[in-house]
């Protein structure tokens, strides 16, 4: 997936307690399909990972089916992702399930202090029945609110629970207040896993069954020469053409070969020796991704496509 | 084998003899108190007048410290107070950055190793008119070995260009709320707030584990607890792993260890059902002088760092609330399950809005898992209102208010942080007695420094670091706070039947003090000198460590 010096991407994902973390965790463990994910956790809770996928336990680290390992950090977030990226095999993508309290970004803030780590973005779950009272809530509310502040997918769990006025009033109020972040719908924490992490829209390129079913749609961008890298992840971001996630390679205008990474509008450009074929993947949901929004952006700044 | 003591006066916190000339010990236990005429009945005993001209009280008790300090004084003391070391040496309170600057200086030509790094700590520029040290200054005692000096609240770590060098943080492009950026670009040298100074630290010699003494560091703190009159001092936040407890049993263990230690197991990092779990077990390898068992929760931040959990209408200058470090629904737990195994929980609450929420989620635990005795404790607790203490009182509750921060930063709540009403309440000594709230005082050791003389200071007068009595209403009296300091922390860690007053059946643990703090004036309280201890019977001069 990524080259052994390349910075290990950091996916956090946050929430309050109840919000299905640890279900979502679970689920991306189970179609990680060759994704070597290595999952933190404040603490192993009683049921941090589900049995049917331990390997093996210890007492910091359980080994997991598929090459995956779940460490808890306790105290110290900063030794457990230095001792994930020494693994071996070097797993290929971390997730961090942060505390119910937990500010998301002041961990990606302090990501940013360490070398040899890349934050793939910030993944804020949400109970659709009762997200706007916690937000409300007196002691817990402004813990809440700056969490989804914080998010650039925010992930609408348990919409099997509520109706779909209620679900749509919770997804109006969502946008209103917290317009930053992209939302997803899911139950039982069931998220199409490249919409959640970055390592996994790097292996399907083209939409399949997998897609059908979660309803995605792709639309990938091919630009024929050099483009400003710079102003097109920017474009990207801005979420005017329904993209959730977008990843791929661009030649910059001094002719360097450019990753660009898109979650929500968090947006990453960086040089790399990676041989890949331009082209730009754009993930969203079918109805909602505009092919040719995106095929406009990318001819507004190549000057014709 | 009965040894009787001759003193000048014994103040004993027994109200039924409050004070007394002898007292007799036989197997580190006291036999009995009173005129020599009362204890000879015994039998056989041998007269000890080595402390016929001092007043003895019982050993002082610390209910939040933490042994972490014994270790921090291996690095460089830069603070501004004066302060006491392990050896007795007093080290003078640095006044400006240059005289801190200095001793740095000082201390590097001392370093035969060019890499190592240079640690300080205590540095508080609140004094120094606020001003900011930056990289710069540090630069100047060396630009080649990593410096870090650590501020007395604990919160901002300063460091010099090679550690930040080290750190891989000396460019430009550097992001983070914590490290604010200089007119160059680059980071200026100050780390706000542990996820800042976490990667930085360990390449100036402080060590991620820093709320956990080493071995060396447990000798050296218990030295201290010698030096201030402490027989028994808890380690509120211990993280008492596996070689930690080994460490700890091993050292206390030793026949000349002079201090009995409380440590609380904190929870962080582990599950309620964990830690309530492991407590229990902890609990059945406690010795005599190492009490396991008890749980430290947090459940938020500091005042002073804009952490702490406020209600309405928070902080004065307008900063947002502070952090939850525990949910209500994770501490409703840890209560629950704590109050079903019997163990005790000591919870730090600095904001009114987190000692509220503590006694929101203690009530219905309570009601689910009814448990007489319970002694919950809140530590620091600084801005409780009566309502609250009120609430305490009908859960019977116990507090442990933090005497000593009013002193040291008293001055920035008026000005900054809470403002002149609720920095007059703060540490509501008065209203916790006065409700009946089981209660004790502390230091925060390494906050501020051990000393329970000091500390009774502190809540008796009320003065700031400027000189301003700052809420004559909760000032309490000498005895109330001599209580506090005895028999009223024993009582918070359910160990007033042992000791914290000179009575017959509990320890012979004794303050020994070359003047009586109950007939000097009030404002000398703290400085009246400790010639040593009796611990289990055990003499510690202070003279001798």
């Amino acid at each position: 997936m990524t080259s052994a010096n390349a910075p290990l991407p950091v996916t956090v994902i946050g929430g309050y307690l109840g919000s299905g973390k640890t279900t979502l965790v679970n689920h991306l463990l189970r179609h990680a399909d060759g994704v070597r994910l290595a999952i933190l956790v404040n603490e192993f809770g009683e049921l941090a990972i589900d049995e049917d996928l331990i390997e093996a336990e210890g007492d910091d680290i359980i080994s997991i089916a598929g090459g995956c390992v779940c460490c808890s950090f306790g105290s110290d977030l900063t030794a457990a992702l230095m001792d994930m990226a020494k693994l071996v095999p070097r797993p290929d993508h971390i997730l961090i399930e942060s505390s119910g309290v937990a500010i998301p970004g002041a961990i990606v803030a302090s990501l940013g202090l360490m070398s040899g780590f890349s934050a793939d973005g910030i993944v804020v779950l949400a109970d659709c029945e009762t997200v706007q009272a916690h937000a409300r809530d007196e002691y817990m509310g402004d813990t809440i609110t700056r969490q989804l502040a914080d998010a650039d997918i925010i992930v609408l769990n348990k919409a099997d629970l509520v109706d779909g006025a209620d679900f749509a009033r919770t997804r109006e109020w969502l946008a209103a207040d917290y317009g930053q972040a992209r939302v997803v719908r899911a139950s039982h924490g069931i998220v199409p896993p490249e919409t959640v992490l970055e390592s996994f829209l790097g292996r399907s390129h083209s939409a399949g069954p997998h897609h059908e079913a979660a309803n995605l749609d792709m639309h990938t961008l091919r630009p024929k020469g050099p483009v400003d890298v710079g102003a097109l992840a920017k474009a990207l971001a801005e979420d005017q053409a329904g993209i959730i996630r977008a990843k791929g390679f661009a030649r910059s205008l001094s002719g360097e070969k450019t990753l660009i990474q898109v979650v929500g509008r968090r947006w990453t450009i960086s040089a790399t020796s990676e041989d890949h074929a331009d082209g730009i993947v754009c993930l969203g949901f079918k109805g909602a991704l505009h092919h040719h929004q995106l095929q406009d952006l990318l001819a507004g700044l190549t000057g014709a496509n | 084998m009965t040894t009787i003591y001759k003193a000048k006066k014994i103040i004993t916190m027994n109200p039924n003899r409050p004070d007394a000339t002898h007292v007799a010990v036989r197997d580190g236990r006291i036999l009995g108190v009173g005129a020599l005429s009362d204890l000879e009945p015994w039998g056989d005993y041998t007269l000890d007048e080595q402390f016929a001209d001092k007043i003895l009280m019982p050993g002082l008790i610390e209910g939040h410290a933490h042994t972490m300090e014994g270790t921090l004084w291996r690095n460089v003391y830069c603070g501004f107070f004066d302060r006491m070391d392990p050896d007795g040496k007093i080290w003078d309170g640095l006044k400006s950055v240059d005289a801190v600057i200095a001793r740095l200086k000082d201390a590097e030509s001392a370093l035969t190793d060019p890499d190592a790094p240079l640690p300080g700590w205590s540095l508080d520029p609140i004094y120094m008119n606020n001003e900011r040290v930056s990289r710069d200054h540090l630069d100047q005692v060396s630009t080649t070995r990593p410096i870090g000096v650590l501020h007395a609240s604990g919160h901002i770590l300063n460091v010099n260009s090679k550690a930040l060098e080290l750190a891989g943080l000396l460019k430009p492009g550097v992001n983070h709320p914590g490290i604010p950026l200089g007119k160059d670009g680059l980071p200026t040298g100050e780390l706000f707030g542990p996820d800042a100074m976490t990667p930085v630290g360990q390449h100036v010699g402080f060590d991620r584990a820093l709320t956990d003494c080493d071995e060396q560091g447990l000798r050296d703190y218990a030295k201290l607890c010698v030096r201030a009159g402490v027989t028994t001092s808890t380690d509120l936040a211990a993280r008492l792993s596996d070689d930690s407890v080994e460490m700890m049993l091993r050292v206390t263990g030793e026949a000349k260890f002079p201090t009995r230690i409380v440590p609380l197991k904190v929870m962080f990092g582990v599950t309620p059902k964990e830690v309530v779990d492991y407590s229990v077990a902890l609990k059945e390898r406690s010795t005599d002088r190492l009490r396991m068992g008890r749980i430290k929760a947090v459940a938020d931040g500091s005042i002073q760092g804009f952490s702490a959990r406020m209600r309405w209408p928070g902080y004065h200058n307008g900063a947002p609330n502070g952090l939850w470090y525990t949910a209500p629904e994770q501490m409703s737990e840890l209560y629950n399950r704590a109050l079903e195994a019997g163990v005790q929980v000591h919870t730090h609450t600095n904001g009114d809005q987190a000692t509220q929420m503590a006694l929101d989620v203690l009530e219905p635990a309570l009601k689910a898992h009814p448990s007489p005795d319970h002694r919950f404790t809140l530590q620091h607790c600084q801005l409780a209102d009566a309502a609250q203490f009120r609430k305490m009182k009908n859960l019977d509750m116990c507090v442990n208010l933090f005497a000593n921060h009013h002193f040291y930063w008293g001055d920035e709540h008026y000005r900054l942080t809470v403002g002149p009403e609720r920095a007059e309440r703060m540490n509501a000594c008065r209203t916790a007695i006065d409700t009946g709230v089981p209660m004790t005082i502390h230091s925060d050791a390494p906050v501020t420094p051990l000393g329970p003389l000091f500390t009774a200071w502190c809540a008796v007068n009320r003065i700031t670091a400027s000189g301003r009595v700052q809420g004559e209403g909760e000032k309490i009296a000498v005895n109330e706070a001599l209580r506090a300091v005895t028999i009223g922390a024993a009582y918070t860690l359910h160990l007033d039947g042992e000791v914290g007053s000179i009575e017959v059946g509990k320890k012979a643990d004794f303050a020994v003090l070359e003047g009586d703090p109950t007939a000097c004036n009030p404002l000398e309280l703290k400085d009246i000198s400790v010639w040593g201890t009796v611990q289990g019977g055990r003499i510690f001069p202070a003279a001798d460590l």
